[in-house]
């Protein structure tokens, strides 16, 4: 029974087709919804089928993950939705996901006998939009077709929106509108109305969480063109700009590319198996063990190269940023993209965040990327501004950071020695193991504004994939290229990489960057810089992470939880988390609602995060919310919370670690809930 | 015997299979799942649920029977085992292969083996007892009743 297509007698089938246009929805949805159902269980497959088609649905089901794809693939409108199961043999669910993500915008519900947070969690970095626990009721898969129209919706209101352009300026590039172009070919419904010139966006969100941009869609076809555009480049030398210009599909922004190509390498470092990052990660930031940059580096290099044109970050400090971010984010999931833009999904409300984290299986950034492919795209141009802003910030912040634990400038050159370890330690995918040099502070400025998402997922990804420390901050730059909304920024940092595992510091600037970018809503997320600083404060950190924050972000003081945690280097897990718990409470890094996001970036990270670290940060954390006000920080409205509220440190750091183990350190969502952890001297 | 006896018989006997802890509620979904246009789903269902299991058991009797045990393996089968049959229902069995489970993450053959046995133990039951209950069905039917299905509220 791998596939059996079953065509309902009603005529509804047409009908989902028809309700593409516009809002419309037949008068008989969501009977004929189409729907593809994948488990290897024959079982389950039978009641599943006879379920849904119960719900009056169009089923086909199939037992295998790769039969599921390539249905996809030779259809990539035909179906609505996908529901699969976790624990196949071969591909898992949780990779099929991330190639949904990847190549077709479809919504994926997860499904499994096995409910624990982790598991569950991984579905939801990834991107699933719903997570069902077995036995699966017939009331929940009556409401199934609720994702398709909320994520129809998005897609709309991007486009709707899209006329204004508020941050339009900061955007770069005029709308992506990724949607328009590429989808195209799918067919896809949102393009329908594609308003698509003006913007990608505009709205904006610049601190709107949720980033409706429209997206583009990757089609097969597209993303075919794609691969061969990066094969001829080199994986190690594809830069958006080219790619795009290989490509020379009219309508497919910088941004669109960007965004995708984080993703892919997500992807593509977690199918290489991205073991490597773990060892690397805890060995510390400083060390490159994470030499993950190659793939960021890449990445980030085009950002990084923004932010260094701003002429905000200092190159070293980029180098740094960048090394450690990318080779942290980008060793652990495939592609930081991917990564970023799910847990952007996380903590930014993305409806589906997805964000692929890189737990060392896959880079889940399946669903996350679609939703990256929209958001990211469009804000890239605003991300990048942001960035840039923030990278500025950031810049000063890492300065600062640095300072604080090394001095000054020479946290640059400590970053960068950590970044170039870790380059070198890891070998990046990308090869560059060659931390970007001086881009990194600029990337890793650029993720917090705009990366948040990807600093975090990456971070995340990395982080959890690996030991973290390094990916993370790959990702954090993955994700300023992306341009996250600050708020998947936001969540990036949360990803409070690797403080536990990673060096410390390594982590540290994995997720400073992502985490501060997102939840501050300024884009350019200063916070990460704290991170970065850290790192090279290592050895001091504690005390030095302290200092940086003093410096740009206000780490203790604000206890606004707002955005993510900055980078406070304490503890990494321990910020991560509470970080993430933190910003929530702010309720509203509005941003970023980094949520999540550990955030902590906390100090030094000096490779260690440990619990005692974690002490330290406490007292930072003092007001939980690091805040990286624009102010200090300049233009980044990151604000890097950390949101230590009362964290125990051992139990964040254990938490930590833990996450990083499971990989969940996405775990942006509040599902942190750090209330219960006792800050010694945090005063929450 | 009557059409309506049987149908009084039908109903205690499902009840008893309730009670006993054989079957769960997921038993009851695939029951009122079934309808005019898949009269016979739970049979169906029920059929593939044995030739499965049966399928995985023999797996597990080999893969235990190895000189070094791979206990991913016999891990991923009995995962599926579990799976296979929570979705029909069959509590028993589905509760034998979460103690089965722990074992294997223990690594421990000894254990496995007497899990494995009790899971056989449970399956050859439960089997039995849905043969029984599908027989009296199909009596039902024959003698032109209909299965009381709305009587399983209990």
């Amino acid at each position: 029974m791998n596939l059996t297509k079953e065509k309902k007698s009603m005529s509804t089938a047409s009908s989902s087709v028809g309700w593409k246009a516009g809002d419309v929805v037949p008068d008989q949805f969501p009977a004929g919804l189409r729907v593809l159902v994948v488990d290897d269980e024959p079982t389950w497959l039978m009641v599943l089928e006879k379920m849904l088609r119960n719900c009056l649905y169009e089923v086909t089901k199939c037992n295998r993950a790769e039969t599921a794809l390539s249905l996809l693939r030779e259809n990539k409108n035909g179906y609505d939705i996908v529901i699969s199961d976790v624990h196949m043999p071969e591909m898992d669910g949780f990779e099929l996901l991330e190639h949904i993500g990847l190549e077709m915008d479809v919504p994926v519900i997860m499904m499994s006998a096995d409910g624990e947070k982790n598991v569950v969690m991984k579905g939801v970095i990834r991107g699933a939009c719903d997570y069902l626990i077995k036995p699966v009721g017939m009331e929940a898969l009556k409401n199934i077709w609720q994702h398709v129209v909320r994520k129809k919706r998005n897609v709309w209101k991007h486009l709707e929106q899209s006329g204004s352009v508020e941050e339009g300026d900061r955007q770069q590039k005029q709308s992506e509108d990724v949607d328009h172009s590429s989808s195209a070919n799918a067919g896809n419904r949102r393009n329908s109305k594609k308003r698509k010139d003006e913007e990608e966006d505009a709205e904006e969100r610049d601190d709107t969480s949720t980033l409706k941009k429209p997206r583009v869609v990757w089609s097969v076809e597209l993303h075919q063109q794609f691969v061969a555009a990066v094969n001829q480049l080199g994986i190690d030398k594809a830069v958006p700009k080219k790619i795009l210009e290989l490509m020379n599909v009219p309508g497919l922004t910088r941004e669109n590319v960007a965004s995708h190509l984080q993703k892919y390498r997500l992807y593509l470092r977690r199918s290489s198996g991205v073991s490597q990052h773990q060892n690397n990660l805890n060995s510390g930031f400083i060390t490159p063990q994470e030499a993950t940059y190659g793939p960021l580096s890449s990445l980030n290099g085009l950002d990084l190269q923004t932010l260094a044109a701003t002429g905000q970050l200092p190159a070293q400090s980029l180098a740094t940023l960048q090394a450690a971010g990318i080779g942290r984010s980008v060793v652990k999931s495939r592609i930081p993209m991917p990564i970023v833009d799910q847990r952007n999904l996380f903590s930014f409300e993305f409806p589906k965040l997805r964000i692929g984290d890189g737990q060392q299986q896959q880079l889940s950034t399946g669903k996350p990327m679609n939703l990256l492919h929209g958001i990211p795209t469009t804000l890239e141009p605003k991300q990048l501004a942001n960035l840039h802003h923030s990278a500025q910030s950031l810049g000063s912040m890492n300065m600062q950071v640095n300072a604080h634990g090394s001095q000054g400038g020479q946290n640059n050159s400590s970053l960068m020695q950590i970044s170039q370890s870790q380059s070198r330690g890891q070998t990046l995918n990308e090869a560059t193991g060659n931390h970007v040099p001086t881009l990194l502070p600029s990337s890793m400025a650029q993720p917090i504004l705009s990366n948040p998402v990807v600093g975090g997922v990456l971070a995340r990804n990395g982080l959890t994939e690996n030991g973290r420390g390094t990916e993370y901050n790959l990702v954090s730059q993955s994700s300023s290229m992306l341009n996250f909304p600050l708020n998947s920024a936001a969540e990036l940092s949360n990803n409070s990489f690797p403080l536990g595992t990673s060096p410390g510091i390594s982590s540290l600037t994995s997720k400073g960057v992502p985490q501060e970018e997102v939840s501050s809503e300024i884009k350019g997320s200063v916070g990460f810089m704290p991170s970065y600083d850290i790192f090279s404060d290592l050895n001091q950190h504690k005390s030095h992470d302290w200092e940086l924050h003093n410096v740009g972000m206000t780490f203790n003081a604000s206890q606004q939880n707002n955005s993510l945690q900055s980078n406070l280097d304490i503890g990494p897990s321990v910020l991560s988390h509470q970080g993430f718990s933190s910003s929530r409470r702010t309720g509203q890094n509005s941003n970023i609602s980094a949520v999540g996001k550990p955030m902590f970036t906390a100090g030094d990270a000096s490779e260690r995060v440990n619990a005692q670290d974690v002490g330290h940060f406490n007292t930072f954390f003092a007001d939980n919310s690091v805040r990286v006000k624009s102010e200090i920080v300049s233009d980044a409205n990151c604000q890097i919370n950390i949101f230590p509220e009362q964290f125990g440190q051992e139990d964040l750091m254990s938490t930590l670690l833990k996450q990083q183990q499971q990989g969940h350190i996405a775990s942006a969502e509040n599902e942190f809930d750090f209330d219960g952890y006792p800050l010694d001297n945090m005063p929450v | 015997m009557e059409v309506g006896q049987m149908q009084r018989t039908w109903v205690e006997y499902t009840k008893s299979l309730f009670m006993e802890g054989f079957l769960d509620g997921q038993f009851t979904q695939l029951q009122l799942l079934q309808d005019e246009s898949n009269p016979d789903f739970v049979v169906e269902v029920v059929s593939l649920f044995f030739e499965d299991s049966e399928r995985l058991l023999n797996d597990l009797t080999r893969a235990l029977d190895q000189q070094s045990v791979d206990f991913k393996r016999v891990d991923a089968h009995v995962h599926q085992l579990k799976g296979s049959s929570s979705s029909i229902g069959a509590q028993r069995v589905k509760n034998a292969c979460i103690a089965f489970r722990s074992f294997c993450e223990q690594q421990n053959s000894e254990a496995c083996l007497k899990c494995l046995q009790q899971v056989k133990q449970e399956y050859y039951l439960v089997k039995n007892k849905l043969e029984t209950l599908i027989r009296l069905e199909q009596q039902i039917v024959a003698a032109g009743g209909s299965v009381p299905m709305e009587e399983l509220s209990f």
